[in-house]
């Protein structure tokens, strides 16, 4: 069973299990800071090609014409054990890079929603993808220094999420802070695990779908102050948030 | 937006080193699609005609040799994910890799006894 006994050719071991946690959130809230104190961050990058005209062809010619996008996502490995291995990827929380979590979100055992109390509406779209998706989430609040704190509650409000989710206060600079993120994300996918009838029927996706959409219609949420910057999010929702299909196959 | 890699893929350059050149163009891998976190390993069937594959196939085959995940190679190689794919797919046309599904293939899959360990394992970190 040991990896260096593997000489023959034929199936791999199955020892090995890989688990996929998920770090959503918008520029500069901390997701490279949070995987790089709990892990080794790595160097990952995914080179996305953008034009259909070249796809499935052998040929070299049109390369020099081909635009395609680099993405760079924050990549860290944590070994519980020789067998299991957790791989954490932090992905750019905006909807053009939705093309990568769909493939990041097969198999996900969850997400982290780092979120910025100064930049709400910043969330939004992690929030709705991953409700939309049925992948369980959690939102961490990443407590920079000097910034302003509001408690969960308030958050839970102005993001109009459901009771039983949980919201965290933590500093992404520290260890521990980000041991406990990823504790409470594995506790939510536990105890939603727990409940019999829970998942979401395409009818109660649809809920949340609109509800995503009325998310910063709140007067409430204004009236936390919670808007300090204008929320960028707020042009994204007055059209619906049609989500893109993958550009390739 | 040029960045320092990319004063190299000028005109005169040619496509040589443009990502998907080291693919010949393919943006696509051939056969079964795998995850990225499938589980790669070297078959160690003997290459025979070492000069079909590239330098970076043998990058590629030469991480693969101890049990690896295909995002570890994709880090190890720094090269863009796509690219590490057709890679590997090439290798495992040729029988040189077994590429194999993540043992948890679904979110739904990932089962109770395991999620415990990962709490266990997270709180003894």
């Amino acid at each position: 069973m040991a990896y260096g006994g593997y000489e023959q050719g034929g199936a791999a071991p199955r020892s090995h299990r890989a688990i996929k946690i998920l770090l959503a959130g918008g520029f500069g809230v901390g997701k490279t800071t949070l995987v790089g104190a709990v892990s080794e961050i790595r160097p990952l990058r995914t080179e996305e090609p953008l034009s259909e005209s070249s796809i499935g062809t052998d040929s070299a010619a049109g390369v020099e014409r081909k635009t395609t996008t680099t993405v760079a996502m924050d990549f860290g490995r944590i070994t519980l054990r020789e067998d299991l291995v957790l791989y954490l990827f932090g992905t750019p929380g905006q909807e053009r890079f939705w093309f990568m979590w769909d493939e990041l979100a097969l198999g996900a055992l969850g997400a982290v929603v780092l979120a910025d109390t100064r930049r709400l509406a910043d969330c939004f779209p992690a929030i709705d993808y991953f409700e939309r998706r049925d992948i369980p989430f959690i939102i961490a609040l990443n407590c920079f220094d000097g910034a302003r704190r509001h408690s969960a509650d308030d958050v839970r409000i102005a993001l109009d999420l459901d009771p039983g989710l949980p919201i965290i206060m933590c500093d992404a600079r520290s260890r521990e802070s980000a041991k406990e993120v990823l504790i409470t994300l594995v506790e939510h996918v536990l105890s939603v695990a727990d409940e019999p009838v829970s998942r979401l029927s395409p009818v109660d996706s649809y809920h949340s779908f609109n509800r995503g959409i009325s998310r910063g219609d709140r007067p409430r949420a204004f009236s936390l102050a919670l808007w300090a910057t204008p929320p960028i999010g707020l042009s994204l929702w007055a059209t619906p948030p049609i989500r893109t299909p993958r550009g390739r196959g | 937006m040029p960045s320092y890699d990319e004063r190299w893929l000028d005109a005169k350059a040619g496509p040589v080193v443009r990502p998907y050149a080291l693919t010949r163009g393919r943006t696509r891998h051939s056969g079964e699609a795998f995850d990225l976190v499938a589980t790669v390993i070297a078959t160690r069937r003997r290459v025979a005609d070492p000069s079909t594959l590239a330098p970076e196939h043998l990058s590629v085959l030469q991480l693969a040799r101890a049990q690896t995940t295909v995002v570890d190679i994709a880090s190890d190689v720094d090269l863009p994910l796509g690219v590490v794919r057709i890679l590997l797919a090439d290798l495992r046309e040729l029988g040189l890799v077994a590429i194999q599904a993540p043992v948890p293939a679904k979110a739904q899959q990932v089962d109770r006894n395991t999620l415990r360990e990962v709490l266990h394992g997270l709180r003894g970190l």
